[in-house]
């Protein structure tokens, strides 16, 4: 049992480690914290854009881009174990790269998985090197959780397919060049039966982008909505009715992220706890009810750091990673809702007052927002605790009451 | 990065699992509970023959000269057959502050014998409610005498020997601690057996009368001894929870998927499954903490007292979790005396209290982040 390289994997960071030195983007970073400050949604946007460009094109270039992804496609052919230890090597230089991460993360393995070998070679270097940023239009109002409860329509016409409809909760959509999108192709048949997956040119007409004001009050997703838009039927992925197996890829991947470090609060409220004075003037920290809670807390996000030296260490072995990797979310999401709400309780009456400052206080206010959203995106925690109920415990699936139904025959309204 | 057990220690755990489960079932756990005997000497004479008493013992003394990891795997193998024998106390207790602060001498009197399995050993701290500090160590030392009692010694009844925490010098901080070895067949011991949450583990009330004590290590030494090696025992304790929580998991995974229930089995209902996904998350979690731990442990890391307190906070949460649940998904079942579920739940009480309670060790790992963080 031991925390140390074997001696390629040593090699390959120290390789690493000497390009991001020689490399590293301070001048970007600033620029990047600076944006955060900009109040208008399109020139901040704008701002966070063109310096994940530069990062992205700077890692691609120096053949750091995607690199578990083949060499033709932009990638550098690594192992798994490699790529965690360039994620390691880059450290908060990957925050840069955010605006890519759902289109390279899910979007890519889905068209490597199911385009042409020419649609391959034409679009995944782009995306691998940040030259054109995808997005993924899965959610719609009527289906979330229930993915395939989807509605967005799509109608062959000829050597094309007409789409109707909206998506929603869709990151990035307002700076995106291309997207996937899951569609309806047969609502006779029952619900999973009947989609189809595509990808499309984001400014294809009849596409419309809206932002969604949060709850926070930010904008960070849009809604989209199709009226009459055409796709070329090329631009199908997968077989026609097949989209829901099409979907299972990028949905995998979407929760399949190695040693990616969850936002757990417990930083932000060790240092919450070590600065603040109680009423009587005593450190938050010395309470004894401050203490307990921490340390539960500490103890939940230092179980999730090594759950992820776990799964590191059967990547190195070149093994698959068992299923403890499900629970980050999970663990993390609520977490952090927990953490920030006592944040405020301890503040008394001054804890309501609304931040966004640097300051431990100033975070952790926040994350009773962003908060929020964790436990939503990318699986509730409902739907987590099923996945592993049914898939690593083996329980039995959910009832389903629509499952036989013709889509067009289930019940829309619930009273 | 290596972040695991070796194949060697993984067959060890094989190897380990089956011998408990030929010996140890519940059957023989009962045996304990209902009174019939106080341990179980046949598998304390089977864990001695396979050499897992000595493990860690060094081979000159009779054991078997392996390291910490390998205790970690025995002690997850107890913890989940719910073992009724006296070996957290023998060995992550006695023979460690043995091994660490014995002389040649003491080492060579008491570890072979412990490791054939022919002594046990106990540690006798605990003088009262809330969790031992030097201050409430009030039982005396002098002129080689050991006078007071001990209000709560696990497996003190069965034990060949004490170590027994005393107060050698006047006063009442951690300068007058010291640590004595106590051969409780000798004149002036009293054990009178105190029933507790979990009767499969013996506990006695101890009191001493002038009875003969062996210095071991220096007075004023006695508390940083004995802090170290609880941090080391914590790490311990904390696998034979994690083994205790999966095996509770297992239990009540295996009766949600039999037990009907309005026409389906009842581990299809999401009130059930979230729950037993709590549970999962819970044992994950502390088991990759009592890794961290076992890391710590075995390389004697500075970071070995907050790992070890990292452990313990973590496991005594996920097995009273998965105890606790287990015999709720078991429904009314799972509170006769007759279904296994109320053996965990008393274990993971009982467990959760050894070495000192929850908030002990969540205070323990505070300071130490605390400590980490100005260095």
């Amino acid at each position: 049992m031991n925390f140390d390289d074997t001696p390629q994997e040593a090699e390959y960071r120290a390789h690493a480690r000497k390009w991001v030195k020689d490399n590293a983007p301070d001048d970007l970073m600033q620029e990047f914290a600076a944006a955060e400050e900009i109040r208008d949604r399109d020139a901040r946007t704008a701002q966070i854009v063109r310096v994940a460009k530069i990062w992205q094109k700077r890692k691609a270039d120096g053949g750091w881009a995607c690199l578990s992804w083949p060499r033709e496609y932009g990638g550098r052919g690594a192992t798994p174990i490699q790529r965690v230890i360039w994620d390691q090597e880059e450290g908060v230089y990957g925050a840069l790269s955010g605006p890519f991460a759902i289109g390279q993360g899910m979007c890519g393995p889905t068209v490597m998985a199911y385009a042409t070998e020419e649609q391959k070679r034409r679009y995944l270097p782009p995306l691998a090197s940040g030259e054109e940023v995808w997005c993924q239009m899965f959610s719609e109002p009527a289906g979330g959780s229930d993915l395939a409860g989807l509605r967005t329509r799509a109608e062959r016409d000829g050597d094309d397919w007409i789409i109707n409809g909206q998506k929603i909760w869709t990151t990035g959509a307002h700076f995106c060049d291309y997207g996937i999108l899951i569609t309806r192709s047969d609502p006779n048949v029952a619900k999973h039966k009947g989609l189809t997956m595509f990808f499309l040119d984001m400014k294809s007409p009849g596409v419309e982008v809206r932002p969604i004001k949060q709850a926070s009050g930010h904008s960070g997703f849009n809604e989209v909505y199709f009226t009459n838009v055409r796709i070329p039927d090329s631009q199908r992925l997968g077989k026609v009715n097949d989209g829901w197996n099409v979907s299972l890829t990028t949905l995998m991947n979407e929760r399949f992220s190695i040693g990616a470090r969850l936002a757990t609060g417990v930083p932000e409220f060790f240092e919450f706890a070590s600065q603040t004075k109680l009423a009587d003037g005593s450190l938050a920290i010395d309470d004894k009810a401050v203490r307990s809670k921490l340390a539960t807390w500490a103890a939940r996000s230092n179980g999730l750091k090594y759950t992820a030296y776990r799964a590191i260490s059967a990547l190195s072995r070149g093994e698959r990673p068992g299923p403890e990797n499900s629970i980050g979310k999970l663990v993390a999401a609520p977490m952090t809702q927990d953490i920030a709400m006592y944040a405020l309780d301890l503040q008394g009456q001054m804890g309501a007052i609304s931040r966004d400052d640097a300051t431990p206080a100033g975070k952790l206010y926040q994350t009773l927002f962003h908060a929020i959203g964790m436990r939503i995106a990318g699986g509730t925690d409902e739907v987590m605790r099923n996945i592993i109920a049914e898939r690593v415990l083996g329980l039995p699936g959910d009832i389903r009451v629509d499952k036989d139904v013709p889509f067009n025959k289930i019940p829309t309204r619930g009273r | 990065m290596n972040f695991d057990f070796s194949d060697e220690q993984k067959q060890l755990r094989d190897q380990t699992r089956r011998f408990l489960s030929e010996t140890c079932t519940t059957k023989e756990v009962r045996a304990v509970l209902e009174g019939k005997h106080k341990f179980d000497r046949a598998v304390w004479k089977g864990l001695a023959d396979l050499g897992l008493i000595g493990v860690a013992i060094p081979e000159e003394f009779g054991g078997a000269g392996a390291g910490r990891l390998e205790l970690c795997i025995v002690a997850e193998e107890l913890g989940r057959a719910l073992a009724p024998v006296p070996y957290s106390s023998t060995v992550y207790l006695a023979s460690e502050l043995l091994m660490l602060a014995g002389s040649d001498a003491q080492k060579k009197a008491w570890l072979p014998r412990i490791a054939s399995g022919d002594a046990i050993g106990a540690l006798a701290l605990v003088e009262g409610i809330g969790d031992p500090t030097p201050r409430s160590i009030k039982v005396s030392a002098r002129d080689g005498k050991i006078t007071g009692t001990k209000t709560l010694v696990p497996d003190g009844e069965i034990a060949d020997f004490a170590i027994v925490v005393a107060r050698g010098k006047a006063g009442d901080d951690e300068r007058g601690v010291g640590l004595y070895i106590v051969d409780l067949k000798g004149a002036g011991v009293s054990a009178k057996a105190i029933e507790t949450v979990d009767p499969t583990r013996n506990h006695a009330e101890m009191t001493f009368n002038a009875a003969a004590a062996d210095p071991l290590g220096a007075t004023g030494e006695g508390w940083a001894t004995l802090t170290k090696v609880l941090d080391r025992a914590a790490v311990l304790v904390a696998f034979e929870q994690i083994g205790g929580a999966d095996r509770a998991l297992e239990m009540g995974r295996d009766y949600a998927l039999d037990r009907m229930a309005f026409g389906r089995p009842i581990g299809s209902f999401q009130a059930i499954k979230h729950m037993l996904a709590d549970m999962y998350v819970a044992a994950t979690l502390a088991r990759s903490n009592a890794y961290y731990g076992a890391w710590a442990l075995s390389t004697d890391a500075g970071e070995l007292a907050e790992a070890a307190a990292n452990a313990r906070v973590s496991a005594t949460q996920a097995y009273q979790l998965c105890a606790k649940n287990n015999t709720q998904v078991h429904g009314g079942m799972g509170f006769t005396w007759e279904f296994d579920c109320h053996l965990h739940y008393r274990r993971s009480n009982l467990l959760a209290l050894s070495l000192g309670s929850l908030t002990f060790w969540e205070n323990r790992l505070i300071d130490e982040m605390r400590k980490r963080n100005a260095a």
